[in-house]
C-alpha cells in the first residue's frame, strides 16, 4: 500500500496519465459521436461508481453487502419522490426558459438528497445489522432490497393507488434533461467515490477496515472500534450508490419498485469488483467496464442467454480468479521475473495482496 | 369463527408441511456442507417442471415419476458440489471466506439453471390437473391432490429423519456437520459425504418441486420464493434440526394461511419477507436452535 520515495516518479505519471483520461472524458461528450456512446460511457460510470463504492466497505471488511440496490433504489425514489412534489407547485409555473436550469439545479439537489438519505438509511441500518457475522449480513441485506421493493409496491398499489411514476417535464413531457446533463452528473459522481475511497484507503479508517478483513478479533484487541468503523464506512459507501441512483432516475423515466429495486444492481457491481479485482483502486472500474460493456452486447444480441452466462461468469470468476484481474497483473510480472531473473524484486507484487 | 380457525389450521398444515420438507433440502446443505444454497429453490423448480414435462409428455403418474427426476437431482446436486463447491472449499482460507464466497456461487448457479430452464420451458405458466377431486370437510372443500401432498411430506420427512439418525451414513453426516476435521480423521471421507449431502438436498427439494406442482401453477421463476421460505422456517426451526424444520414449516404455513385467509394475499410477500429480516436480526441461530 504504501507507496515510498522511489516511486514518486512513476506516482507523477500516473497522475499524468490520469489527468489527461479525465480531459478526455470531461471533453468525451463533444467529440460529434452519436448519443449511443454517451450513453454507454454513462453506464461504465454509473457502475463504475458501484463497484467501487461497493468495494469501498465489502472489499475492505470482508463482509459482504448486497445491498446496493436498495441504496441505489433510494436514490431514485428520492429524486422521483422530490419531482412529483415540487412538479406541480414549481415546475409548472416556471416560464418556459426558466425551467431547464431550474430542473438541472434540482437534480444536482436531488443527487445531493439521494446520497444523504441513502447515507442515513445506512448509518441505522448498520447499526443494526453490523453485529450479525458474515453470512447472515449478506442475506439480510439480500432479503432487506425485496422487501423493501415489495413493500413500496404494496404501499404505491393500496394506498396510493398508482403502479408506477413517469419522470417527465411538465408541458412538453420531455425527459428532465440531456444525455450530457447526466453524463457530467455521473462523471462527477465517479470521481467525487474515487476520491473518497483513495483518501479512506490511506486515511486511519482504511487500514482499520484492512484490519477488520484481516482479522476482526484481532482488531477489536488491538484497540480498533470495529462497529464504529464498520458503520461509517457502509453509510459512506451507501452516499454514492444513492447519488447514482438519484441521477439515473432522470435516465430512466419511467419508476416503479421492480425496475428501481431490481436486484442485477447488488449482484452486477459485486461480480464487477470480484472480476475487476479489488487489490487495486482502479479494479473495480475496470471490471465495471469491462462487464457493462458485455452486459450492453448481451441484453442487444442474446437476451436469452444473458442471465445464463452472466452466470457462468459469477461462478468461473469465483473459482477461478480470486485476485480478479488486477490479480493477475503481479502473476504475470512474477514470469516475466522468473525467466529475466530480475534481481530481487518481489516487495512490489506483495503490496497487492 | 370456529370454522375459520380450523380452515386456518388446516391450511396451515398443508402448506406447512411443504416447507418443511423445503427447508430439510437447505438445512441439509447449509447445516452440514455450509454451503447457503441460494439456488435450492431452483432444483425445486427443476422438481416441478420435470414433473410437468413427463406427465404431459409420457402421462406418467407425477407421484411415480420421483424415480426419474429424483436421481437426476441427486447426481446434479451430488457433481456440483464434487466440482464447484469442494474446490472452493479445499482454497478458502476460513469457514467464513468459504460461506460468502459459496454464497456468491450459489447466486450464479441460480441464474445459470434459471435461465437454462427458461430456455427449455418458456416462461410461460403450466398446471395440470392431478387427483382434483374435492373432499369436503367441516364445511370446507379441500383438494385430494394437497391430502396427499402433506401425507408423502410428513412420511419423507419421517424417512430423512430415521435414514439421519440411525443410519452409518447418517452418523457419518451428523460427524461431519459437527466438526469436519475430526470426522475426517474419524475415517469419514469428507468430501463424498458432504457431495452426497447436497446431493440429498437437491434430491428433496425435487420431491418438494413434485408434491407443489401437483395442486400450484408452475413457471421457471418460482424459485426465489421458495429459498425465501425456507431461508424463513430454518431460522425459526434452527439450523440442522429436523424436528425443527417441520415445528418451523408448520408455524410458517399457519402464519401465511392468516395472512391468506384474514388479510391481503398481496401482502404476504412482504410479511414473509419482513418475518425473515426481523428472524435474522434477532435469533439468528433459530428460536428452536442451540446457539
Amino acid at each position: 500500500m504504501n507507496v515510498t520515495r522511489p516511486f514518486t516518479r512513476r506516482k507523477l505519471l500516473a497522475a499524468g496519465l490520469l489527468l489527461l483520461l479525465l480531459i478526455f472524458l470531461a471533453t468525451f461528450p463533444f467529440y460529434g459521436l452519436p448519443s449511443y456512446y454517451t450513453v454507454l460511457v454513462m453506464t461504465f460510470f454509473m457502475f463504475g461508481i458501484l463497484a467501487v463504492s461497493w468495494a469501498m466497505f465489502s472489499g475492505a471488511t470482508g463482509y459482504m453487502s448486497l445491498a446496493p440496490a436498495a441504496f441505489f433504489g433510494i436514490g431514485i425514489y428520492t429524486t422521483t419522490i422530490l419531482y412529483s412534489l415540487l412538479k406541480v407547485r414549481v415546475f409548472s409555473v416556471l416560464p418556459v426558459d426558466a425551467l431547464q436550469p431550474a430542473v438541472n439545479a434540482f437534480l444536482i439537489g436531488a443527487v445531493v438528497a439521494g446520497g444523504l438519505v441513502s447515507f442515513v438509511l445506512a448509518l441505522l441500518l448498520g447499526l443494526v445489522t453490523l453485529r450479525l457475522k458474515g453470512i447472515y449480513f449478506a442475506i439480510f441485506t439480500f432479503g432487506l432490497v425485496v422487501f423493501i421493493s415489495e413493500l413500496i409496491l404494496f404501499l404505491e398499489i393500496h394506498i396510493t393507488g398508482t403502479r408506477g411514476r413517469t419522470l417527465i417535464l411538465p408541458g412538453t413531457g420531455a425527459p428532465l434533461c440531456s444525455n450530457t446533463t447526466i453524463y457530467y452528473i455521473m462523471l462527477g459522481i465517479l470521481v467525487a467515490t474515487l476520491l473518497a475511497i483513495y483518501f479512506i484507503r490511506r486515511s486511519k479508517l482504511g487500514l482499520a477496515m484492512q484490519s477488520i478483513g484481516g482479522n476482526e478479533e484481532g482488531a477489536e484487541h488491538m484497540g480498533v472500534n470495529t462497529t464504529r468503523v464498520k458503520v461509517i464506512t457502509f453509510a459512506i459507501s451507501a452516499i454514492f450508490m444513492g447519488a447514482a441512483g438519484a441521477i439515473m432516475a432522470a435516465k430512466l423515466i419511467y419508476i416503479d419498485p421492480i425496475i428501481a429495486f431490481n436486484l442485477n444492481y447488488s449482484f452486477l457491481p459485486v461480480l464487477m469488483a470480484i472480476f475487476g479485482g479489488m487489490g487495486q483502486l482502479y479494479g473495480p472500474v475496470i471490471g465495471a467496464v469491462i462487464f457493462a460493456y458485455i452486459q450492453r452486447i448481451l441484453m442487444t444480441e442474446f437476451p436469452k442467454y444473458y442471465m445464463l452466462i452472466f452466470g457462468i461468469i459469477l461462478i468461473l470468476a469465483i473459482l477461478y480468479m480470486p485476485g480478479g484481474l488486477v490479480g493477475l497483473v503481479p502473476k504475470l510480472q512474477k514470469v516475466r521475473l522468473l525467466s529475466k531473473l530480475w534481481k530481487g524484486g518481489g516487495a512490489e507484487q506483495r503490496a497487492n495482496t | 369463527m370456529i370454522d375459520t380457525t380450523l380452515r386456518i389450521v388446516i391450511y396451515g398444515l398443508l402448506t406447512g408441511g411443504i416447507y418443511a420438507l423445503i427447508a430439510m433440502g437447505l438445512s441439509l446443505q447449509y447445516g452440514v456442507a455450509r454451503v447457503l444454497n441460494i439456488a435450492h429453490g431452483e432444483f425445486i423448480m427443476l422438481g416441478a417442471m420435470l414433473t410437468w414435462a413427463l406427465h404431459t409428455g409420457f402421462k406418467m403418474n407425477p407421484l411415480l415419476s420421483l424415480a426419474v427426476s429424483g436421481p437426476l437431482l441427486f447426481v446434479i446436486g451430488f457433481l456440483i458440489h464434487r466440482t464447484l463447491f469442494k474446490s472452493l472449499r479445499t482454497r478458502a482460507p476460513s469457514v467464513a471466506a468459504f460461506e460468502g464466497n459459496s454464497l456468491l456461487a450459489a447466486f450464479g448457479l441460480l441464474f445459470a439453471i434459471q435461465s437454462i430452464a427458461t430456455l427449455i420451458w418458456t416462461a410461460n405458466t403450466r398446471t395440470y390437473t392431478y387427483l382434483n377431486i374435492g373432499v369436503e370437510f367441516a364445511g370446507t372443500v379441500y383438494t385430494v391432490n394437497r391430502l396427499v401432498a402433506l401425507a408423502v411430506a410428513v412420511a419423507a420427512s419421517v424417512v430423512f429423519y430415521l435414514f439421519v439418525t440411525r443410519s452409518r451414513l447418517g452418523k457419518a453426516i451428523r460427524a461431519a456437520a459437527q466438526d469436519p476435521a475430526t470426522a475426517g480423521l474419524m475415517g469419514v471421507n469428507i468430501d463424498m459425504v458432504l457431495a452426497i449431502c447436497f446431493g440429498l438436498g437437491a434430491f428433496l427439494a425435487g420431491l418438494a418441486g413434485l408434491l407443489i406442482s401437483m395442486y400450484n401453477a408452475l413457471s421457471t421463476t418460482i424459485g426465489l420464493n421458495y429459498t425465501v421460505i425456507a431461508l424463513i422456517v430454518i431460522v425459526l426451526g434452527g439450523l440442522g434440526s429436523i424436528p425443527g424444520s417441520l415445528i418451523g414449516g408448520f408455524i410458517l404455513g399457519i402464519i401465511g394461511s392468516i395472512i391468506i385467509i384474514r388479510g391481503d394475499p398481496s401482502l404476504s410477500v412482504v410479511v414473509y419477507y419482513g418475518i425473515f429480516l426481523i428472524l435474522i436480526l434477532v435469533r439468528p441461530a433459530g428460536i428452536l436452535g442451540k446457539k
